[in-house]
């Protein structure tokens, strides 16, 4: 065509695009926009490592500098998904080395990273500056030492909350001494004493260091050495926050917070003396995000601290905190966006605290911002959840935890279907929802008639019939993400919607009631989905066809059946059908 | 014991939730889609694992993963539970007069007040008026502490907490030796 625009004007325009989403739509134009955005796409993110193959991404896109990938499924948090299932990274890393040489960032979400995948990433991208390790697991400090030994500009590694071999701390001391380009660290997950002085010397030199989370085994009477040379600070995670009671130790941290006047965030405060609360108060009023989940302080101190904090805008705390904190919490904290509660005896039978659904109702009242909440609490009423509906209509992010399981509303006895339904006929902008209590069909009956713009959704001991789940499958128009455990869900909901699976990530369902049966036939009509049956007591088809399978994992791939199984899972299709008929 | 089977434990239970209520882990079987229904026989482990697994005496039947907190959180609230529970500050206590010493834990008690109640009980004694600017006053007794530095402390003149963790021994003067420890003229 004579006036269609030179290639480099296009790549120009398409270099201001970010998001996937953009990146998709003009891939789909015409075949030339299709070309010339594959060259120029930068990041990639793989939301599910099994539904595409390194070779299909590597093919497509070719200058990729940035990675960002999720492994296993979410209910893998919480001990639901067996020990050797999967998400294995090096096949990624392997293909990677030799495909994108000028590779800068890799981000993982629960994956098996090995410290052999550590140690060719530290050998293969001669530019690598980003390493994100979200709940992995499988590699050592020794893979951490390599990391730190060869990746000569490297910007940021983080070990969010991933399970480390803890060999020792020595890895720390493998920073070259000319290494002045760290931004970010964060070792809070691990538990071996490092160098103070190597870490002392690192933080000394990185002038460009933003965020720094220590790990428990550094001592608070040693954090004002390292805040003293890192003033420009906004994220500081602290060691452990006790220390005994001595004036000097106090006034020499209190001097050290004094300085840090670029301070945003603040977590760690690892067993927390109320002692030495105080010293922060300087950097208070500068915070907008406070983890204080490992901080085993009461409700009065945790009040008095929040109370210092105007403007806050994440709070991450105990069920210390109590009411009463929470009600400190929704008079002084009025750009408050989301609030995590969590348990600080989950396995208690009795409650140990003083923290009940009015907690919540008063911050739903006094934080008109408040979108994002995750609550753990032992009881819930419908009268309570109407109230937090009506009060926070911007809400986006709804996880309550019930601590026993089908509680009732406890004023009623009354399943809690109302009090949900009220939720996503209010909150019309929901993304993610998390269910307890004692529900019925009827709460997902409102759910898929509402809840438009919901995309993750986790349902446990609920239901009581397939119409549960239909309503949820046939209703739901932006669901993403499927986890159910413990429901009397089979197969009828899941055959009739067969088609809905293909328009989402992932469907896990455990210890419901999917037969074996429908799991085969799923797998042979739908060639797109993968069908894991994950049964630890052995091969399904020594069982007769009805029986229930005990966990059941289905997602949309480019990538066929996995290759990489434990022998514990099987993955329905054709194949297999053929094998065991 | 014989007469357990005559006293009834549930009705003097103390509970949670309304009488008549059940409060119990296994609830979460009565709703699920039976497999009988479905015209056959084959035994559903995984629906009948939680009542098979229950066990008489057990307070609660804990199921797995539930709770939803992640095993990162959970071994973090052990740990410092444990530190918490295990390590008392005990401390030797002396009287002048007394033919032997007695040791108590600091962590038992929730502040000067109990305290002292304690050793007044102990020692069978008076402890006066405690005010900062005469120390005890009303009774020949004063109670005193050795700190980290080994010097003699009137007890009561900073923060319990501080207390708590600098003091190594106490000691309860009598006489014109405690007068002389801040004891008003």
């Amino acid at each position: 065509m004579a006036y269609s625009f030179p290639e480099e004007v296009l790549e120009h325009v398409f270099s201001f695009l970010c998001s996937d989403k953009d990146r998709n739509a003009v891939s789909l134009v015409c075949k030339s926009w299709y070309e010339i955005e594959r060259w120029c796409r930068r990041r990639i993110f793989i939301g599910n490592c099994y539904s595409v193959t390194p070779d299909i991404v590597i093919r497509r896109f070719p200058k990729v500098r940035s990675m960002e990938m999720k492994g296993k499924p979410h209910f893998a948090d919480f001990n639901l998904v067996p020990e050797g299932w999967g998400a294995y990274v090096y096949p990624w890393i392997s293909a990677m080395s030799v495909a994108y040489p000028l590779l800068e960032e890799i981000k993982l979400k629960r994956m098996v990273v090995t410290d052999e995948c550590l140690e060719l990433i530290s050998k293969s991208f001669k530019s690598f500056k980003v390493l994100v390790l979200s709940s992995c697991e499988g590699f050592t400090t020794d893979g951490l030492a390599s990391i730190a030994a060869n990746c000569r500009n490297l910007r940021e590694l983080d070990l969010k909350e991933s399970e480390v071999e803890d060999l020792s701390g020595h890895w720390l001391s493998h920073f070259p001494e000319h290494c002045t380009s760290l931004v970010s660290l964060n070792m809070s997950c691990l538990g071996s004493e490092v160098s103070f002085s190597a870490l002392e010397r690192l933080v000394g030199r990185c002038p460009n260091l933003k965020t720094l989370r220590l790990n428990r085994a550094v001592p608070l009477e040693k954090l004002p050495n390292l805040l003293s040379r890192a003033p420009q600070l906004v994220e500081l995670g602290t060691g452990t926050y006790s220390s005994e009671v001595r004036v000097d130790i106090f006034s020499n941290l209190s001097e050290a917070f004094s300085v840090c006047k670029q301070l945003k965030g603040l977590s760690g405060l690892w067993d927390a003396v109320p002692a030495y609360l105080p010293a922060m108060y300087s950097v208070c009023p500068g915070l907008t995000s406070l983890n204080l989940s490992y901080a085993t302080i009461q409700s009065p101190d945790l009040s008095k601290l929040v109370s210092q904090c105007p403007n806050l805008q994440r709070l991450w705390v105990l069920d210390y905190i109590e009411d009463s904190g929470l009600e400190a919490l929704a008079t002084s904290c009025k750009d408050l966006q989301e609030l995590r509660v969590f348990p600080s005896d989950p396995f208690g039978a009795e409650p140990n605290v003083s923290l009940t659904e009015q907690g919540l109702v008063t911050v739903s009242e006094g934080c008109p911002k408040l979108q994002s909440v995750l609550y753990f609490c032992r009881q819930m009423s419908n009268a309570a959840l109407v109230t937090i509906a009506k009060n926070r209509p911007n809400m986006i992010r709804f996880r309550l935890c019930i601590i026993e399981p089908q509680a009732p509303d406890y004023v009623t006895l009354e399943p809690l279907d109302t009090g949900f339904g009220a939720i996503v006929k209010s909150c019309k902008e929901l993304r993610r929802l998390s269910l307890s209590g004692l529900l019925t069909d009827r709460v997902f009956e409102y759910i898929g008639t509402h809840a438009k713009k919901l995309e993750m959704l986790s349902i446990a001991f609920a239901g009581d019939s397939d119409l549960g789940l239909h309503h949820v499958l046939s209703g739901c128009e932006s669901l993403r993400k499927l986890e159910i455990r413990d429901c009397p869900f089979g197969d009828k909901a899941l055959l009739a919607n067969a088609a809905k699976l293909e328009t989402m990530r992932s469907l896990w369902m455990s210890s419901c009631s999917v037969s074996y049966g429908a799991c085969k036939l799923l797998g042979q009509k739908m060639p797109r989905l993968n069908v894991e049956v994950i049964d630890e007591r052995g091969p399904p088809e020594l069982r007769p066809e009805i029986c229930p399978v005990e966990k059941l994992y289905i997602y949309r791939t480019v990538a066929g059946r996995r290759i990489d199984m434990p022998d514990f899972i099987w993955t329905m299709d054709e194949d297999a059908a053929l094998q065991h008929s | 014991m014989a007469h357990e089977n005559e006293l009834n434990f549930k009705a003097t239970e103390l509970r949670l939730g309304l009488p008549g209520t059940e409060i119990s882990a296994a609830k979460n079987n009565n709703k699920r889609a039976s497999p009988e229904e479905n015209g056959s026989k084959c035994v559903i482990s995984s629906v009948k694992s939680s009542t098979e697994n229950e066990t008489a005496p057990e307070p609660k039947a804990q199921i797995v993963g539930w709770p939803p907190v992640r095993s990162y959180r959970k071994n973090n609230i052990i740990q410092t539970k444990k530190t918490e529970n295990e390590t008392g500050i005990y401390v030797k206590v002396s009287m002048d007069g007394a033919p032997y010493l007695r040791k108590i834990d600091l962590k038992v008690y929730n502040g000067y007040q109990e305290l002292l109640k304690a050793l007044e009980t102990m020692f069978k004694f008076t402890i006066g008026e405690y005010s900062e600017r005469e120390g005890y006053k009303g009774s020949e007794y004063a109670p005193a502490y050795e700190d980290k530095d080994g010097d003699l402390m009137l007890v009561g003149d900073v923060p319990w907490n501080m207390f708590m963790s600098s003091c190594k021994r106490l000691r309860i003067m009598k006489g014109s030796e405690a007068r002389g420890l801040g004891c008003g003229v």
